[in-house]
């Protein structure tokens, strides 16, 4: 890993000279009742726009790579016959600016299943080939509990990984592209203050985790605790709507539409990104439901997650966001839940 | 005249189609007209032979009955029979042919000669208890909203032509409205009804900043139950939930088998 240093006033040279691309990162898009600030991932053209300091997002950076909507491909029909166009997408290259280590963390996840298997996934591969990622260091908040998932840091997954250390930037730089990116602005090799002021940070950092997933022998408990009452507490809260997923950065699960233009001249195959929580995910032909009941829907979702892509690969389908307990109306957050299995309460 | 349509190769039959009004604004119908930039393709789908809001002509020789509206007079149900009677598929358009609609709320009071008489006054119309169209005729079909979104229809006539199933939305109206990315209304203390009510509309009203209000009627799996605790906790009355809950009629069910919560209102006499 090579590091390098530049003061914090460089930075909106880096992004002036990134703004040939397009440019996504944190933007403010409104206020809570309360005067709480609410970011979301946006196209930034301004660099006064963009909002480093951001706690977290409500959505993830998912939808640039995974769209709520996707066409699959598109059809026309003439003289009895039909044709099929396949579009891709994602042709356009794309700078993330600002990205969290959770985030970075979710892509690589995202990678393993929709890259890395026998079938990898055109859609997701076209989007995800031409993206430039500079990554932000971030000031955990009460839900974030990334540390348990192991994904409060990045080792890849992006160019060049910035962490503020007030009035200069300490930054990681991965990738050539990173690198020559640099000589465009004033920056030099840290030196051993730097590199300890860089690890006193960090230090800092660790401790301000609030919230945390006790990960140990999870996937057994959750094997042996299959049948506990305590997710029928849980289905009794859960709205069954999908918000949880929706606002998830690795949840990738969807369904497939086939819809036919009123001019019966043109069709298309759509992709909608679903959730395992809504009451028809589970439905196949014949009418049969796998799981009509909310509980066995919530269940199933933290089995995924927590248990069955673990032993696939090793590692939770969970970066430890928060996302999907601060979107929850019903205030269902992945710390409580994995808590109250483990502690097997009746 | 029956222009031949095909598909794929396939003769498709334009359907005979007429639209009809009970109780409404219309308003409904006329969304079917505000879409110009589709208006000619949806029209050359089927052959409309009665459609008050756009022609003078009118014929009883139709296979699909589009009823807007609710049933709000004997002469209505009447006439709703003899529309059960011709039509083959009979569509229920908007919460009003769905629900009752907005006219159902004075079914919550429980003298309705006194509504009558606040309403009317001294010119009296003969108005009976509201009710959607099926509690009079077996209703093939059903669209949501106040209005009906012109988008979701074309989808269901395209499939009514094309001889498909057609499968309505099970998610609530919070899946499509995360997938536009608004803020949470609740997150601004409003109240909203998007957890538990039918989506499909593409979240049309908390997209314009503004609380659903359940136009669509509940979604096949409501946890109205854990809304009340949501409302509760965020400080929003229970009768401002229930004023919602009440507003279209969707959720009469869920109000009626709520103990004590539907208690109608009394009449108040002056």
């Amino acid at each position: 890993m090579l590091f390098k240093v530049f003061p914090v006033c460089e930075l909106n040279h880096l992004f002036a000279v990134l703004q040939s691309e397009r440019i996504v990162g944190p933007v403010k898009k409104g206020e809570d009742q309360h005067g709480r600030s609410l970011y979301d991932f946006d196209l930034v053209r301004d660099f006064a726009d963009l909002h480093l300091d951001y706690s977290q997002t409500i959505h993830s950076a998912k939808k640039y790579f995974l769209p709520y909507r996707e066409n699959l491909c598109t059809f026309t029909f003439e003289d009895g016959d039909w044709q099929k166009e396949v579009d891709y997408g994602g042709s356009a290259p794309l700078v993330f600016f600002g990205l969290h280590s959770c985030d970075i963390n979710a892509l690589n996840k995202l990678d393993k299943v929709l890259l890395g298997g026998r079938y990898p996934n055109s859609f997701y591969a076209k989007k995800r080939a031409n993206v430039f990622i500079v990554g932000h260091s971030c000031t955990p908040q009460p839900f974030c509990f990334c540390k348990s998932m192991g994904t409060d840091s990045a080792i890849h997954g992006f160019d060049l990984f910035l962490t503020r250390l007030d009035e200069i930037y300490f930054a990681e730089v991965l990738s050539a592209r990173a690198f020559h990116l640099l000589e465009n602005i004033d920056c030099h090799e840290p030196d051993s203050v730097e590199h300890r002021r860089y690890l006193e940070a960090i230090a800092i950092r660790e401790s301000m985790f609030v919230a945390h997933v006790d990960t140990s022998d999870l996937t057994k408990i959750l094997d042996l605790e299959f049948q506990a009452p305590v997710w029928l507490e849980w289905g009794k809260r859960c709205l069954s709507c999908g918000t949880c997923a929706q606002v998830c950065p690795t949840c990738y699960c969807y369904g497939v539409e086939e819809h036919v233009d009123m001019d019966l001249a043109h069709g298309r195959k759509e992709k909608m990104l679903y959730s395992c929580n809504l009451l028809d995910f589970a439905s196949v032909a014949g009418g049969h439901n796998f799981r009509p009941e909310s509980h066995t829907r919530l269940k199933y979702r933290y089995y995924h997650k927590h248990r069955g892509f673990v032993e696939a690969f090793e590692e939770p389908l969970c970066v430890g966001c928060g996302r999907c307990g601060q979107s929850c109306l019903a205030r269902i957050t992945v710390p409580e839940v994995i808590a109250s299995v483990r502690a097997g309460k009746e | 005249m029956k222009e031949s349509k095909t598909f794929l190769g396939v003769p498709l039959a334009r359907p005979r189609v007429a639209f009809f009004e009970l109780s409404s604004c219309e308003g409904c119908q006329l969304q079917l007209l505000n879409n110009e930039a589709t208006l000619l393709d949806f029209l050359s789908l089927m052959e409309i032979v009665r459609f008050r809001e756009g022609m003078k002509e009118a014929s009883d020789d139709y296979e699909i009955a589009f009823v807007e509206g609710s049933v709000t007079r004997k002469d209505e149900e009447e006439r709703l029979k003899g529309i059960r009677k011709q039509a083959k598929v009979v569509v229920a358009l908007g919460s009003c042919a769905c629900f009752g609609g907005v006219n159902q709320l004075k079914n919550r009071f429980h003298d309705l000669a006194w509504v009558k008489k606040e309403v009317y006054g001294s010119s009296p119309i003969d108005t009976q208890e509201v009710k959607p169209l099926s509690a009079i005729i077996q209703v093939d079909l059903e669209i949501y909203g106040c209005p009906i979104k012109k988008e979701e229809v074309e989808r269901i006539v395209t499939l009514l032509v094309l001889g498909e199933e057609i499968h309505h939305p099970q998610y609530p109206v919070c899946m499509e409205c995360k997938a536009r990315e608004n803020i949470c209304l609740f997150d601004l203390g409003e109240p909203c009804l998007g957890p538990v009510t039918r989506g499909g509309c593409d979240a049309w009203c908390p997209s314009n900043r503004m609380g659903c209000w359940g136009c669509r009627g509940p979604a096949p799996e409501a946890n109205l139950d854990q809304l009340q605790i949501i409302m509760a906790e965020r400080g929003i009355s229970r009768e401002q939930m229930l004023d919602r809950l009440e507003c279209f009629g969707g959720f009469a069910g869920y109000l009626a088998s709520q103990d004590g919560m539907n208690g109608k209102e009394g009449t108040k006499e002056e």
